[in-house]
């Protein structure tokens, strides 16, 4: 009796996750359809869910008026860049903040955290200017700085409780073995902290990629990322949304399939520390 | 060599004064045990010895050598930590290599030196082995391979058979031991356990609130207990302690037995009561009875004795071996 009612559960929880999941993935399905209509089939009321005749059409328009291959190595570079940066940055400070915290240390990681409560639209003014000032609108330089200073905070965090889950005594041991700092950090901290480190650029590469305020406002044609590449052909040309939509596939295709392959990483990175 | 002296050796964390001051002088090839409850600073203190702790105040000499400020890597001692604390993604081969490594040598003397030292340990099957498919006495062995390999001055041991199952703890103890005879070379090891260090000891530091109680052998300190402390902490089961009139008697505050040196008798004796638990181990009985004059004590009778529950028995303490201590609990 109480094996059936746990069945009974079982299909109940299965049937609610698989709605869930299937509510939160409709507009990217909804998407990547409407990528293959025509136009008139696009807009149609009732709208039609399989049954249309699937077109290449927008795919070849798209490509044809604008250099998708451009927009997606500028994404490249600039998710790239200012995640491999912000790394670097992180690891040191987070191996510090984990391992020889002071007083302070809670202060300051919950003070990082709290800039990404900030509206970013509230610093968009100074930014600009100092963009200008420095002459770095509309290049991938300037973003990768930008993105690499937005997405900091959360790169500390996650490097920060990972590396919290090292057992402080292990790096003793290696102290005790007459590791010097340099050693430590090579030999015993680094190999032990690669899962957490690949999941956590993995997650900030994903963030970067699909970072679209501040893409948008500093960039115009030089820099312009895929995210620029999607807005393109929302507004100023009226509203092809089969058009819109074979870009928005064309743009969110890379990091989708990078994200399917590492769903594992990425869940573990995200849930890390929670459950022990 | 390995002679290690805390001269006033002092520690506070923020208010906390873990260790007040402690002064010791350790012999080379000594094994010597700190033991003591929970929070007694034990472990601080052999961090502190470690160069894992900064010292608030005081001095620590190895070798007459001061070496106060010196970091962990340049006192030349090993650690055998708690949770074995091996390196997760390294082999076995080279969780023992990794100190010589450090060390700088070259690969035929690490290789030489590995080998000797799983040869020791018995260890030889397991070289490819990473710590994760290793069992906890097998890990303990790399631990402790890994500590011999660099030939320290000094051994020091945190409670290092703690996590391990009973059978298997007696038989590490064993193996510490005999190593310790094989390398002749000073160690401390710290233990809440005293049979831990009644077994293994050469000198027993016994601790409570960062102070030291007593040092000295083990039977220095199951005889002549410096204070109601240490009388109370070696020893088991514990002694047992009589205020009141039967301590008057021997114009003392407190008096203490320890339950081997009772007189067991069904007929009579000196103090009459009555059994409450017997627990029988065939080689021993232990009995708790409730006495009319001296409350509750915990005896122990040679071999089996046949009484239960509710029982009447008497029981004598043995005149020569009463331990008899003052209001502040010091011994007298």
């Amino acid at each position: 009796m109480a094996c059936a009612v746990t069945n009974q559960r079982k299909a109940v929880n299965t049937l609610i996750a698989w709605a869930v999941g299937l509510l939160i993935f409709f507009p990217i399905l909804w998407t990547i359809l409407t990528s293959f209509k025509t136009e008139a089939q696009a807009i149609s009321d009732p709208p039609v869910f399989l049954f249309f005749d699937w077109t290449l059409e927008n795919y070849a328009v798209v490509q044809e008026r604008s250099d998708y291959l451009r927009y997606l190595i500028n994404s490249v570079i600039i998710a790239g860049g200012s995640t491999i940066l912000g790394t670097l940055i992180a690891i040191p400070a987070a191996w510090s903040m984990a391992f020889v915290p002071s007083k302070r240390t809670k202060d300051i990681l919950l003070w990082m955290l709290s800039t990404k409560m900030l509206p970013a639209v509230g610093v968009l003014y100074p930014i600009y200017l100092l963009f200008i000032q420095l002459g770095l609108l509309d290049s991938r330089f300037g973003m990768v700085i930008v993105l690499m200073l937005i997405n900091l905070p959360i790169i500390v965090w996650m490097l920060y409780t990972y590396f919290r889950e090292i057992p402080g005594e292990i790096l003793e041991a290696a102290r005790m073995d007459g590791a010097n700092l340099r050693n430590e950090i090579l030999y015993v901290l680094t190999p032990m902290a690669v899962p957490g480190i690949a999941s956590t650029i993995l997650l900030n590469f994903i963030l970067a990629w699909n970072e679209a305020f501040w893409t948008l406002n500093l960039t115009a044609a030089q820099a312009a990322p895929l995210t620029a590449f999607i807005a393109s052909y929302s507004s100023p040309e009226g509203l092809f949304y089969a058009k819109l939509s074979a870009a928005s596939t064309m743009a969110i295709a890379p990091i989708l399939i990078l994200g399917w392959f590492s769903q594992k990483q990425l869940v573990r990175g995200l849930t890390f520390g929670a459950v022990k | 060599m390995g002679s290690i002296r805390l001269e006033g050796v002092h520690k506070a964390f923020g208010n906390v004064n873990v260790i007040p001051n402690v002064d010791l002088d350790i012999k080379d090839g000594e094994f010597v045990v700190f033991v003591g409850p929970s929070g007694c600073g034990k472990s601080t203190l052999l961090r502190l010895i470690a160069g894992l702790e900064d010292l608030t105040k005081g001095r620590i000499l190895i070798d007459e050598q001061n070496v106060t400020n010196a970091p962990p890597a340049k006192r030349g001692l090993s650690m055998v930590f708690q949770s074995y604390a091996l390196y997760p993604h390294m082999t076995v081969y080279n969780n023992i290599a990794f100190p010589l490594k450090m060390a700088e040598m070259d690969k035929a003397t690490i290789d030489q030196k590995v080998r000797a030292a799983a040869d020791v340990l018995n260890l030889n099957d397991y070289l490819d082995r990473r710590p994760g498919q290793l069992s906890g006495g097998q890990r303990q062995r790399v631990a402790i391979g890994r500590a011999i390999v660099r030939e320290p001055s000094a051994f020091l041991f945190d409670e290092p058979l703690s996590n391990l199952d009973a059978a298997l703890r007696v038989n590490m103890r064993l193996e510490i031991t005999e190593l310790h005879q094989k390398l002749g070379a000073t160690m401390i090891y710290v233990t809440h356990d005293q049979v831990e260090a009644m077994t293994m000891a050469d000198k027993i530091v016994v601790l409570q609130a960062g102070n030291v109680e007593q040092f000295g052998s083990p039977l220095e300190l199951y005889n002549k207990p410096a204070n109601r402390f240490v009388a109370g902490f070696i020893g088991s089961p514990k002694m047992n302690f009589v205020a009141g009139a039967p301590a008057a008697e021997h114009g003392v505050h407190e008096i203490g037995v320890r339950p081997e040196h009772f007189d067991l008798s069904t007929t009579d004796g000196k103090w009459k009561g009555t059994v409450g638990v017997a627990e029988h181990l065939g080689s021993d009985t232990f009995l708790h009875i409730k006495t009319d004059v001296a409350g509750l004590l915990t005896v122990r009778a040679d071999g089996e004795f046949g009484v239960k529950h509710g029982d009447t028995v008497y029981v004598t303490p043995n005149p020569d071996k009463i331990y008899k201590f003052n209001e502040a609990g010091l011994a007298v």
